[in-house]
């Protein structure tokens, strides 16, 4: 300690040059993040907004200024109003459903139990597995002829002689497909956010509240949940985020099917735009992904400000 | 009295374990049902769910390595793990190349400026790949990248380096300042300190950042979808759904067997570390 003091004493005095010399170091080392995350995002983010406004295609180099053309042919097409509504959709249900069952999950996984380890690991593997091959998984066992799903229903008398599920070839229940793997992929994303704020509870709290004569519902209600908000924010924006923006899912699953019906924004414009040529459209198509983003962006700086404050 | 409350914790006791195995079997079924795929012979597995008698979840005949042995020997499986690796491990190095340097230049050098300009950073992870695939298409072709590797391990870091920027920013901030203060006292310069002793003070850090990286780039389908058309040069995400049905015929087995074995070595890496990334989305929120 004394030492450190001894020899700082020299240095102190030459503090100001060292930190403008830090300062200098400082953008050295940040400038080639920056100049790639502004070549590589920014740049393409506003070459994405500048191609919807063109007739590019596929094909060729040349161009013309459509203005906002590709957007009213876009709005006015039926197949893009279905992927706008099922991309609110399948979010919202989704995110409402890993929201429940993340918070019962998480209370439950709080608790000691035999191979604790073991199941969280398991309950994790969802979301490290590539979202591309689990989707393959879910694919095989909503096949059509081997389904093991009709095959339980079949077993317990659902489906009777005669029934059957086709859940592919079906609007509504390849919706309920596509929201089933959402929620099985979010859930453990979520629940080990959620868990990490329930853990950062002190338990001095839960003591005092069952001092006060809060029962367990009181306690989770008006207690917990209330001191969780900033992580269930971070939770739910993530969730919001991943499912919004994914393509993989319907693509793999439904390929946008039955007749169009099930696409969302990201795989419609992967259609339209690489797989159709009309790279104008597809671009327009994507874009309405961007409303959504910003105001997610201002919420989550919003709550991180504040996060700061407190 | 005491009976009724033994009975009560009793029940809790029950419907915790329940609620446990609910979401085990949830999470556990895909992955079931890619084990038990991949190792049923195909009179067993291409019977009708019509067929109420015929258990699917059992082995009604003896298990067999044929699918196996078809992804191995017949399908290209090894050499889009080897594309996988490739593009990984040069994505990995970009990204530490990157990263490293900004992540530590935001946490000790740059002052309040740079704790806004790191939101931002992490905010440009946010920007998905299914918005940016379509000018990057353009881009990757004005480059003459069509159908190559190249296009991905350019592209890749566009998610890989901020988020691990993000997170190495935290971890510098977790490193006590005073160890790199007291070695630039006995004259190391800051670039030395940084080199000998931050660095290797951070390797758990630079450790997550690989493994975040490596796992994202095994992940990513959307822009390997895109800018790969050739099947001999497809990573493994997009070359198992895509290329491994021949015909119009899936052959389910090797298909299943081909996303347990990619599927589950990440999901045990990724599991240790979770901690750290869970750790990097929720900076701010926890205190």
């Amino acid at each position: 300690m004394n030492t450190t003091t001894v020899s700082a004493a020299p240095v102190l005095h030459a503090g100001q040059t060292i930190r403008r010399a830090d300062r200098r170091l400082g953008v050295f080392m940040l400038a080639p993040a920056l100049l790639y995350i502004t070549l590589l995002v920014a740049l393409p983010f506003l070459l994405a907004l500048f191609l919807s406004l063109t007739n590019s295609s596929a094909g060729s180099l040349e161009f013309s200024f459509v203005g906002l053309q590709n957007f009213k042919n876009v709005v006015a097409s039926p197949v893009f109003r279905r992927a706008l509504r099922n991309t609110f959709v399948f979010t919202f249900v989704s995110q409402a459903a890993v929201m429940v069952l993340g918070n019962v999950l998480a209370r439950a996984l709080m608790r000691p139990f035999f191979g604790k380890t073991l199941a969280r690991f398991v309950i994790l593997m969802p979301w490290a597995a590539p979202i591309s091959l689990a989707t393959l998984g879910w694919l095989w066992i909503f096949d059509s002829t081997f389904s093991v799903i009709n095959w339980l229903l079949k077993v317990v008398g659902w489906l009777g002689p005669g029934q059957w599920y086709y859940w592919l070839g079906d609007t509504t229940l390849g919706m309920v497909a596509i929201i089933t793997i959402h929620v099985w992929r979010m859930l453990p994303f979520s629940t080990v956010i959620l868990l990490a704020g329930l853990t950062s509870i002190p338990n001095e709290v839960r003591e005092a509240s069952a001092i006060d004569g809060a029962g367990t519902l009181a306690r989770i209600f008006q207690i917990e949940i209330p001191m969780m908000r900033p992580i269930l924010t971070v939770a739910v924006l993530f969730g919001v985020v991943f499912t919004f923006t994914d393509m993989s899912v319907v693509y793999l699953l439904t390929r946008g099917g039955p007749y169009n019906s099930t696409h969302v924004l990201a795989s419609l414009a992967f259609q339209d735009g690489v797989l159709g040529g009309d790279v104008g459209r597809g671009a327009a198509v994507a874009i309405f992904l961007v409303p959504v983003l910003v105001v997610l962006a201002i919420v989550m700086l919003r709550s991180s400000r504040r996060a700061e404050v407190v | 009295m005491a009976a009724r409350s033994v009975a009560r914790r009793a029940a809790g006791t029950v419907v915790h374990r329940a609620t446990i195995v609910f979401f085990l079997a949830f999470a556990v079924f895909p992955f079931y049902w890619m084990v038990v795929t991949s190792f049923k012979q195909n009179a067993d597995l291409y019977v009708g769910a019509t067929n109420v008698a015929h258990n699917p979840f059992i082995f009604n005949l003896p298990p067999t390595l044929d699918h196996l042995r078809i992804l191995f020997g017949q399908t290209l499986y090894l050499t889009w793990l080897r594309n996988t690796l490739v593009v990984g491990l040069l994505v990995v190095s970009i990204t530490l190349l990157l990263a490293v340097p900004a992540g530590y230049s935001l946490a000790r050098l740059t002052g309040r400026w740079g704790e806004r300009l790191s939101i931002g950073i992490f905010l440009t992870y946010l920007v998905p790949s299914t918005l940016l695939f379509i000018p990057f298409s353009r881009l990757v072709s004005l480059l003459g990248l069509q159908n190559s590797l190249w296009s991905l391990v350019i592209i890749y870091p566009t998610f890989t380096v901020p988020f691990c920027t993000w997170l190495l920013m935290g971890f510098f901030k977790g490193l006590p300042k005073e160890i790199e203060e007291s070695a630039m006292v006995d004259g190391c310069s800051r670039a030395g300190a940084i080199w000998r002793i931050v660095l290797p003070l951070a390797v758990p850090g630079l450790l997550t950042v690989v493994i975040f990286a490596l796992t994202l780039v095994i992940q990513e389908f959307v822009y390997s979808l895109t800018f790969i058309s050739s099947v001999q040069r497809m990573t493994v995400s997009v070359g198992v759904p895509v290329a491994l049905v021949r015909g119009d015929v899936y052959y389910w087995g090797s298909l299943m067997a081909a996303c347990l074995v990619t599927s589950v070595p990440i999901a045990i890496v990724y599991s240790f570390f979770l901690d750290r990334f869970i750790a990097g989305f929720t900076v701010g929120a926890i205190k």
